[in-house]
């Protein structure tokens, strides 16, 4: 894992440096395939965003974009990477010595399907590099996907192309893009089968260990080497279950995280869970990178479905449905919603749902308030009592 | 655990540690409350010390002791420890022995527990990370009025009428405070609004249907908060007897009822 993505951003920080290839910034659900069909080399900033919450850099970098008009209630991916290009520093240069953060981008592709503040995100870079800020603009509150929603989304990606030939040089080849496209089916269908391992009780897989699994599914789909990647991993963790290893020692409490990850307290979740026997072992979040629809002999249209059929764009309804089949699936005891201050769009307890969900399962359901990268937004203590109180109460109901 | 068979319970709460004792037959034998202070480990010990000097008993009369609140893994003599969620519906089950909702107003944050017949939990919620509508929030803008938190129940009684507070936040309210104080309030009538505004927060947590009891220290010296929380919701709405020991009182509880309490 280490080498493939130290490799990503060195090509990336190569590309930018000598110019051998075009650098395209691309949000982490956006039409990437096309990107990369047409020879850009490919940037993340969401990722970035990441690495910036988990190495904890976040929460003394927000202030320095709060200051300059971006507000501390929008997305704290956006307000920490803008304080952290603005201070002029990034987790990249401290994991990969001789780097020295996100490579100059040539153009900045977005698609809102993850939330409007992306396309915010990207006209502030827009600004500073003066490069065009293309993108797609997609529904929100879809029920069923229709074939007007598909067309809508498939049409805004053929309008890219023109712009994006302009700015490579190149004609897209349409044989290489559905060749991308390939890698990246190929890549989401066994990114979902390790997911889906932890179906198995015990499970082999915790969603924490999937928070850093899912990177090659985010900036290297649509590569060769994501796709052996999760090959080599799929093959480790079918070992796993194989031989009865669990995730978690003593597992007896299946639970289900719905919403962001806490990247900055993933290490301290983690032990607290597992010193607490449960297993939070599956998630909507690192599912958000399962694109069952691709198809490559239709690449533009079969792109806009999968990129519309995100959990995050649809509707409550819809999300409701969703998690029932999720319960199910993976045996959940209990669901935690993570309720993230800036990032609205992934948290899904805010219009009723966990109430919903436990009258039809008759299951208790928790929500942590937090945030995805701004720590001052999270009450250590306070969660860690409502964790616990949780997994007291499932005991109790599993006693019954 | 060994000892006798007395069964001890410490809440080492944000604000206010207390030490409760217990006989066999789960009467209160003993109880001690003090502030919490910096030092979780000492003061729980100081708290412990008290209650049992206070009936000429030692730690080895204790059969079992368990922990709760915030300072609860500090606490070196307990022999587990147990939210304050399940110690509150515990000592709220003990004394309502039907289903009902728990409101814990405690000093730093509030609690609601949905409870079973059989006093098993059903669901509980606590507030968000703000400690507007807690213990705390009452201590920081009365102190703004240099008002006692002691009188708080006495003067909100002496009200006329009721100043509603629009703020949620425990700093704008104080800014608002002062505002009402320029534009001629009272503070009595102001007390009221600070205790109303703590109703506030609690009915915005759940819809406390059924019958509610109300536990944790903030109710215990202003019973009114009940009151108003009776009023609000149309229906009664009762507090729990020693309302601020209900947490370690629910902890010598559930110690008196482990299976590993010797007999």
């Amino acid at each position: 894992m280490k080498e493939i993505m130290e490799g990503h951003f060195r090509e990336l920080d190569q590309a930018a440096k000598t110019k051998s290839h075009k650098v395209a910034w691309c949000t982490s659900v956006g039409p990437a395939e096309l990107l990369k069909g047409m020879g850009f080399q490919v940037f993340f900033p969401e990722n970035h965003g990441a690495m910036l919450g988990a190495t904890r850099m976040a929460t003394d970098l927000i202030p320095v974009a709060n200051a300059i008009g971006y507000s501390p209630d929008i997305c704290s991916y956006l307000t920490s990477d803008v304080g952290a290009y603005l201070k002029g520093v990034s987790p990249i240069s401290t994991a990969y010595p001789g780097l020295s953060g996100p490579p100059r981008p040539d153009v900045l592709v977005y698609n809102t399907n993850q939330c409007r503040d992306v396309h915010d995100w990207f006209n502030f870079y827009g600004r500073e590099f003066n490069v065009p800020v293309i993108g797609v603009q997609t529904h929100r509150g879809v029920g069923d996907v229709t074939k007007a929603h598909v067309d809508s989304i498939s049409s805004q990606i053929r309008g890219l192309v023109p712009k994006l030939e302009e700015i490579s040089g190149k004609k897209l080849d349409m044989d290489e893009f559905k060749r991308v496209v390939g890698l990246s089916r190929q890549c989401t269908d066994l990114w979902k089968e390790v997911l889906q391992i932890a179906s198995n009780v015990p499970s082999p897989l915790t969603f924490f260990d999937g928070t850093i699994q899912m990177g090659p599914a985010v900036i290297l789909r649509g590569e060769q080497r994501a796709v052996d990647y999760y090959k080599l991993l799929l093959a480790e963790l079918k070992k796993r279950v194989q031989d009865g290893v669990a995730a978690v020692d003593g597992e007896k409490f299946r639970i289900y995280w719905e919403g962001m990850p806490i990247w900055g307290k993933l290490r301290e979740l983690s032990t607290q869970f597992a010193d607490l026997n449960a297993c939070v072992l599956a998630s909507t979040y690192c599912s958000s990178w399962v694109f069952p629809a691709l198809e490559p002999d239709d690449p533009f249209d079969s792109m806009a479905r999968a990129y519309i059929e995100l959990l995050i764009v649809r509707d409550e309804d819809y999300k409701e449905r969703y998690f029932e089949k999720q319960v199910e699936l993976y045996r959940i005891d209990g669901m935690i919603f993570h309720d993230a201050k800036t990032c609205p769009n992934n948290s899904n307890n805010r219009y009723g749902l966990p109430e919903r969900l436990t009258k039809t399962y008759k299951m208790p359901m928790l929500t942590i308030h937090g945030d995805l990268n701004d720590l001052r937004c999270y009450s250590e203590e306070q969660a860690r009592t409502n964790i616990e109180a949780y997994i007291e109460q499932l005991a109790e109901k599993k006693s019954r | 655990m060994s000892g006798g068979q007395v069964f001890g319970g410490i809440d080492v709460g944000a604000a206010t540690t207390k030490a409760v004792l217990i006989d066999p037959d789960r009467r209160l034998l003993a109880s001690d409350v003090r502030k919490t202070g910096v030092s979780f480990e000492s003061c729980a010990r100081e708290s412990m010390d008290a209650a049992l000097s206070s009936c000429g008993l030692e730690y080895r009369d204790l059969a079992g002791v368990f922990a709760t609140g915030y300072g609860r893994h500090n606490v070196g003599f307990a022999h587990a420890t147990r939210t304050e969620i399940a110690c509150h519906a515990r000592a709220a089950h003990h004394f309502f022995p039907r289903r009902i909702t728990v409101v814990d107003v405690g000093g730093q944050d509030n609690k609601i527990i949905h409870i079973d017949s059989e006093g098993r939990r059903e669901n509980f919620k606590m507030n968000r990370k703000c400690a507007a509508g807690t213990g705390v929030f009452l201590e920081e803008v009365t102190q703004r009025m240099d008002v006692p938190l002691s009188d708080m129940d006495r003067l909100a009684r002496q009200a006329s009428h009721v100043v509603h507070m629009g703020s949620y936040c425990t700093v704008f309210t104080k800014t608002e405070i002062l505002a009402h104080l320029r534009a001629g309030e009272k503070v009595p009538e102001i007390v009221a609004g600070l205790i109303e505004s703590v109703v506030k927060r609690i009915v915005e947590m759940d819809p406390l249907s059924g019958e509610v009891v109300v536990s944790g220290g903030v109710v215990a010296h202003n019973p009114i908060l009940a009151e108003m929380l009776a009023r609000h919701l149309g229906h009664p709405v009762q507090i729990l007897p020693n309302a601020q020991l209900a947490g370690a009182f629910g902890a010598a509880l559930l110690a008196s009822e482990d299976s590993s309490a010797s007999s």
